[in-house]
């Protein structure tokens, strides 16, 4: 289709962005040397090497456990609790300081659109560094039983799709509720996390209260098993998000959990069309569906099914796929080759069972990873693309007629991260979300975040909150919890 | 009481979706007083019996979670007051059982009652003390409300057989779950009583499942049963209680793990076996005209 209005690339200038050939280990306040294979950190949009960087041994991150422990003992935890919050306030101030910086090199490392990465990622970071900064001396406010103090040691474990937000939701409030953090970023996307560390730096934080392990599935392993560890928080996939689980069964350490979804996006005949479809492109192409909680099952009500999916693929038809730190890309690039790989995979089954695909017109850069934003109709509630987690810009249209029917077909899931209500009437609405049984609920919107709300799994998209008071819980221990 | 009268003996069974049958698989095990003498044969519940406990837990779950949080403190309410005219049979129950003194047992008793109240006070404050508004940087409004987890599996402390029940089920009520329980194995009558309580109380059929029997047993099928969505191990230790953690790890079940020791059930419980079933639901609406 040729576009009404053509746009001239409008691109950010990747210069602000000094990436240096390696990188080591932040351990103990410095950077050092990893004894694992490092790994290559690759631009997913164009496949060219960014960085080598270092992977984490059992050593390592025995070594960052260390420093992270003695730094709870002698400093942190100790520490006047306004203090503490007085470097998170620090930190967030750097991150705004910085925050181009960070944008640019999120979306080199990760392929999300720089307009994302500005506009969402980065903010929210900082945000919620601001917000959790503001607890540290609170705590006893918090509702969270007498007297709560710090668990002590907190690994974490961070997926690749938000991976300085991710940063954010993790070690904010581990800190500001006194713990200190061994952090291991995913495997694509490490280089957001070693410039926090750099930011650390600037903060004058005490050596050890953060520590940042890179490295692959085996080292984040390390972490979750290390003795010393006493809270482990993970975010990614429900497969790992189990055997964590299994691995941490008997040791007495705290766990949390945000893991994958299927969140069904109910659209009811009264909504408002072309809102409702602005919500629906934002649920499910939002970060090229590299979204936990993406909207990635329109549920859209019989009576207005042709209108919807005729309005969404004109929609969609407008989308802009290409060069991330182009200001005009709606949709980047897949982050890995592996990611790409099960993408295309579960599409072709889509294909296979029947269901029909439909995506826009146009090409598609010749480097990289790519996949055009796609609609599945025709799709039953059986079809593996409606089941199973893609985790890409794949959308699987089903239709209801009642409201009961609406809702058997949200919740007909192992999975209960988020879901999405479009209506007019707000009785309804009200009564929807009522049932459903999903951790966030947006209602005539879709993919809204905030460090004041708490955000986690219902089911098997986990346990446990980030954000919000409810958070706190997570990092916090009291004589009566 | 007329000496030469012969007393009319109770059969103990299992109280399963409002019912009380005996175990499908018609065994029974010899319940015994602390000094070994013979009190009755108690169903011994098997694996099935879990499964149909699950079935009914999770038919049940949609009506006790969406009645309203003042009815279902009533209903709790009303299990106190049935309780309390059943104090004399459950303290002599607790003193056979548990070898307490009468007037031990009797305390026991009271304060099973009485935490029973306490819980039942909870349904309507937990919105309150739980959930929150949400000042978002937007314009959206946005609140977050605790709601149930679902079916709660609930290992019941094998040593205090009626206070330490009770301690670990009302939680799982209050919070609107309904509960899949296998009581002490050793002390398992008041349990059943417990349950004729419950079917005399206007507790619906299936909230609440009393199961006596054997935790090592039962607990692993019930650890891994997909339509178990929480599982309380306040009665297990040592390696089942890992064994069983590790298999709820198989469908991310919340898990509430047991303390090292059976903990003084007098003790005041806090909100701590409360918020384990209880998930967080976080709502955003737009605010424009």
């Amino acid at each position: 289709m040729t576009s009404l209005f053509e746009y001239a690339p409008a691109l950010e200038s990747r210069s602000i962005v000094d990436l240096r050939p390696s990188y080591g280990l932040f351990i103990d306040g410095e950077f050092t040397e990893g004894t694992g294979t490092p790994l290559k950190t690759l631009n997913p949009a164009t496949e060219e090497v960014l960085a080598e960087v270092a992977t984490g041994s059992d050593a390592d991150v025995d070594r960052a456990v260390h420093a992270a422990r003695r730094a709870f003992t002698r400093v942190w935890g100790p520490m006047r609790p306004a203090d503490r919050g007085k470097y998170l306030f620090r930190i967030a101030r750097l991150l705004q300081e910085r925050a181009r910086e960070f944008a640019v090199l999120e979306s080199l490392d990760n392929g999300k659109p720089i307009r994302e990465s500005r506009d969402v990622d980065v903010p929210l970071a900082a945000a919620h560094f601001f917000y959790h900064a503001g607890w540290a001396d609170k705590l006893e406010h918090a509702g969270l039983g007498p007297a709560p103090r710090p668990l002590g040691v907190a690994g974490q474990v961070i997926p690749w799709n938000f991976p300085l937000m991710m940063l954010a939701w993790k070690i904010a409030p581990a800190l500001a509720t006194g713990n200190t953090v061994v952090l291991k970023p995913a495997e694509t996307t490490p280089l957001t996390a070693l410039l926090f560390a750099e930011v650390c730096q600037q903060a004058d934080l005490p050596p050890g209260v953060v520590n940042i392990v890179t490295g692959a599935g085996e080292t984040g392993r390390a972490v979750v098993a290390h003795p010393d560890v006493d809270k482990v928080a993970f975010t990614g996939s429900t497969e790992v998000g189990q055997s964590i689980a299994r691995a941490v069964a008997g040791t007495g350490k705290r766990l949390t959990l945000e893991l994958g979804g299927k969140a069904a996006n109910i659209v009811f005949d009264d909504a408002p069309v072309d809102q409702a479809v602005e919500g629906i492109v934002r649920g499910i192409f939002f970060n090229q569906g590299h979204v936990c909680c993406a909207g990635s099952r329109l549920l859209v009500q019989e009576s207005v099914h042709d209108e919807v999916v005729a309005s969404l693929q004109r929609r969609i038809g407008t989308l802009r796929v290409g060069d991330p730190l182009d200001k005009n890309t709606d949709l980047g690039a897949i982050n890995s080759a592996e990611q790409l790989a099960r993408i295309r995979a579960l599409s072709d089954v889509g294909e296979a069972e029947g269901a029909q695909r439909w995506q826009p017109e146009g090409d598609l850069p010749t480097r990289g990873y790519w996949f055009k934003p796609t609609v599945f109709t025709d799709v039953s509630p059986a079809h593996r693309i409606a089941r199973d987690e893609v985790f890409g810009p794949v959308l699987s249209v089903l239709t209801f007629r009642t409201p009961d029917e609406a809702v058997a077909k949200a919740n007909n899931t192992s999975y209960g991260l988020s879901a999405g209500v479009w209506s007019e009437k707000g009785s309804r609405i009200l009564a929807i979300t009522n049932k459903l049984r999903a951790g966030v609920v947006w209602a005539n919107t879709f993919n809204e975040f905030d460090p004041t709300s708490p955000f986690g799994g219902y089911k098997q998209s986990g346990y446990g909150r980030e954000g919000g008071r409810q958070g706190l819980a997570a990092y916090l221990r009291s004589a009566t919890s | 009481m007329n000496a030469d009268r012969l007393t009319v003996r109770k059969t103990y069974k299992l109280y399963l979706g409002g019912a009380f049958p005996r175990s499908e698989s018609g065994r029974t095990y010899e319940v015994t007083d602390a000094k070994g003498h013979f009190l009755a044969n108690a169903a011994w519940a098997s694996r099935k019996d879990a499964r149909d406990a699950v079935v009914a837990a999770r038919a049940a779950f949609g009506k006790w979670s969406g009645a309203t949080a003042y009815n279902r403190g009533q209903v709790l309410y009303r299990v106190a007051e049935v309780m309390e005219g059943r104090a004399a049979q459950f303290a002599e129950e607790v003193a056979a059982g548990e070898g307490l003194s009468a007037t031990r047992a009797r305390a026991a008793v009271d304060a099973a009652i009485d935490r029973w109240v306490w819980y039942a006070g909870w349904t309507d404050k937990l919105a309150a003390v739980l959930g929150s508004s949400n000042p978002v940087a937007g314009p959206y409004f946005g609140f977050s409300m605790p709601e149930p987890t679902g079916v709660v599996a609930v290992l019941a402390p094998q040593r205090s057989s009626l206070l330490g029940l009770v301690s670990v089920l009302g939680p799982v009520l209050a919070g609107g779950n309904t509960a899949v329980v296998i009581s002490s194995k050793q002390c398992p009558l008041p349990a059943v009583t417990l349950g004729e309580v419950l079917a005399t109380s206007d507790v619906p059929g299936g909230v609440v499942n009393l199961l006596t029997g054997d935790a090592a047993e039962i607990g692993p099928w019930l650890a891994e049963h997909a339509d178990v969505d929480g599982i309380d191990l306040a009665g297990t230790s040592g390696p089942l209680a890992m064994e069983l953690e590790r298999s709820a790890a198989g469908t991310v079940k919340r898990v509430l793990r047991a303390a090292a020791e059976e903990p003084d059930w007098t003790a005041d419980p806090g909100l701590a076996r409360m918020t384990p079933f209880l998930e967080t639901k976080s709502v955003w609406h737009p605010m424009g005209v």
